[in-house]
């Protein structure tokens, strides 16, 4: 048993050690790409650091979403911005007067201080609201405790987030979005493989929702797969048809938001607080809020990876 | 340890080797081609090693289907990436190692 | 004894993945860097499998199973979008 003891603490060790220098590296390199390639890898550990700290919910969350989709986009970021500017920072910033970096040191050690002194007074060994959630489990309508507080506990949260994603996409748009950009032209092998691997995301993602109320997964790790699947389209040349992007996008890109506030008012009405299901309906509303939230989540993901406004031709 | 259990050691190590050489070679050979040779290594042989390995661990047919569809997509994923790459490096003009 | 051999792999294979993070410093080209974030997703995938193994919490194998797609997509956003038109410098010391 030692052996394991000392190899488990090894891999820590150098997990954690490996991911402050990545972070570091991540954010002092000038050259935009290289720092780009360092965050992907940033993101491949520190699912392995939530896989060490038995959390493997944020693990699934952080392969889909950080390490995955993020790359993406900030890749395709990183695409746009080279056709209007040189992709490298300057390589000196401009320093602040003395007084300036003093007040920062001040202020910024300050509050890591009262942030330490937080986690400091933590009880060392407590439960935290993990023992009301086992509690209450009967009553949520699903079998995972994560997937639990995400939809039924605190429903209004996830309500929220839904929100949020909608923001960013109407963020891109009223800034004009972006000039059509043609693909380049797919060759045979990106054809098919897009052909071959499309079918696969679409089935992982209805897994991953699936498996969602007993186990890791979800909404948000099934949109994320599936707004993969429509990068992939987007990246082997395929682009949405101009009456496509007229109302058919814009209800699915707020379908989640809608039935969270639908579902919000009438729980309201009916049961005088805000998302609290009945418990004999609770499983189902649970299922098809996270749908439907699957299916925004992924459109949006692939229209911000698109970042073109839905009618270039209004602009003129 | 039964005979299964020396099985799967032996797989694992041979999986090793192959990721160690996958990465030296990443870092030792002169070119975006031969790199990529490199690395396609890791990806196929040394990742099916070492599913191979665990395959033989796993508690049910269905996790081991599992295991065996992985590998599988990496399979196919790493084939027609490293092609794509390669195709556009060619085009770009990246010089070959001679 | 053989879950010490998942871990001690586990290790030997962070432990490559570090010495591989010279290659996205040095470049040369920008694929360079682009392979060795592909090599990391691979080596990534076996870790998660092992520790799948080692800690018998199968969830670990989804997680895998994602990343093996998602790296897929990471890399062919690379290819179609952020490899730069223009020649690069490709002078390699070795």
């Amino acid at each position: 048993m030692d052996v394991i003891v000392v190899l488990e603490w090894a891999f820590d060790a150098v997990l954690g050690l490996g991911l402050l220098w990545l972070a570091w590296r991540t954010l002092n390199s000038p050259d935009l790409f290289k720092a780009i390639v360092l965050f992907i890898s940033f993101g491949l550990l520190m699912a392995l650091a939530w896989v060490r700290l038995n959390a493997p919910d944020i693990a699934l969350a952080e392969a889909a979403i950080g390490a995955g989709l993020t790359g993406a986009l900030l890749l395709a970021a990183l695409a746009r911005l080279r056709t209007t500017t040189d992709n490298t920072m300057p390589a000196q910033l401009p320093a602040g007067s003395w007084f300036q970096r003093g007040l920062l040191i001040v202020l910024l050690s300050g509050s890591a201080a009262g942030l330490g002194y937080a986690v400091w007074i933590l009880p060392s060994h407590t439960s935290g609201l993990s023992m009301a959630v086992t509690a209450n489990l009967d009553v949520s309508g699903a079998r995972n405790p994560v997937t639990a507080v995400l939809l039924n506990f605190r429903g209004y949260d996830t309500m929220l987030e839904m929100i949020v994603l909608l923001l960013a996409v109407l963020g891109i748009w009223s800034l004009g979005g972006l000039p059509p950009r043609p693909e380049r032209p797919a060759v045979a092998v990106l054809d098919t493989f897009s052909r071959f691997l499309i079918p696969v995301f679409i089935l992982a993602a209805a897994y991953l929702l699936w498996v969602g109320a007993d186990a890791p997964g979800g909404a948000f790790q099934a949109g994320s797969v599936l707004g993969a699947a429509g990068v992939l389209l987007l990246l082997s040349g395929w682009r949405p048809g101009v009456r496509l992007m007229q109302w058919p996008l814009r209800l699915a890109l707020t379908i989640g938001a809608i039935t969270f506030i639908i579902l919000g008012v009438l729980t309201l009405l009916y049961e005088q607080q805000l998302l609290a299901y009945p418990v004999a309906q609770a499983g189902r509303m649970i299922i098809l809020l996270e749908s439907l939230a699957t299916v925004s989540i992924a459109v949006t993901l692939a229209i911000l990876f698109l970042g073109e406004s839905p009618d270039p031709e209004e602009k003129k | 340890m039964t005979l299964t259990d020396y099985a799967t050691a032996c797989l694992l190590i041979l999986g090793g080797i192959f990721f160690l050489a996958g990465t030296v070679g990443l870092l030792r050979f002169p070119d975006v081609y031969t790199r990529l040779h490199a690395l396609t290594k890791a990806d196929n042989v040394g990742l099916g090693f070492i599913m191979a390995g665990l395959v033989l661990q796993a508690e049910s047919w269905l996790a081991a289907g599992k295991l065996l569809l992985i590998w599988l997509l990496v399979l196919f994923a790493s084939a027609s990436v490293s092609y794509l790459i390669a195709r556009r490096a060619l085009n770009k003009g990246i010089r070959i190692w001679m | 004894m053989i879950q010490a051999l998942y871990f001690a792999l586990a290790l030997f294979l962070l432990l490559n993945l570090c010495a591989g993070l010279w290659r996205i410093l040095r470049g040369p080209t920008t694929a360079d860097r682009m392979l060795a974030a592909q090599l990391f997703g691979t080596t990534v995938v076996a870790m998660l499998l092992l520790l799948a193994q080692a800690s018998g919490n199968p969830v670990l194998r989804d997680v895998a199973l994602v990343f093996a797609l998602l790296a897929a997509v990471t890399a062919v956003a690379f290819v179609q979008r952020a490899w730069p038109e223009e020649k690069e410098s490709e002078h390699d010391l070795n």
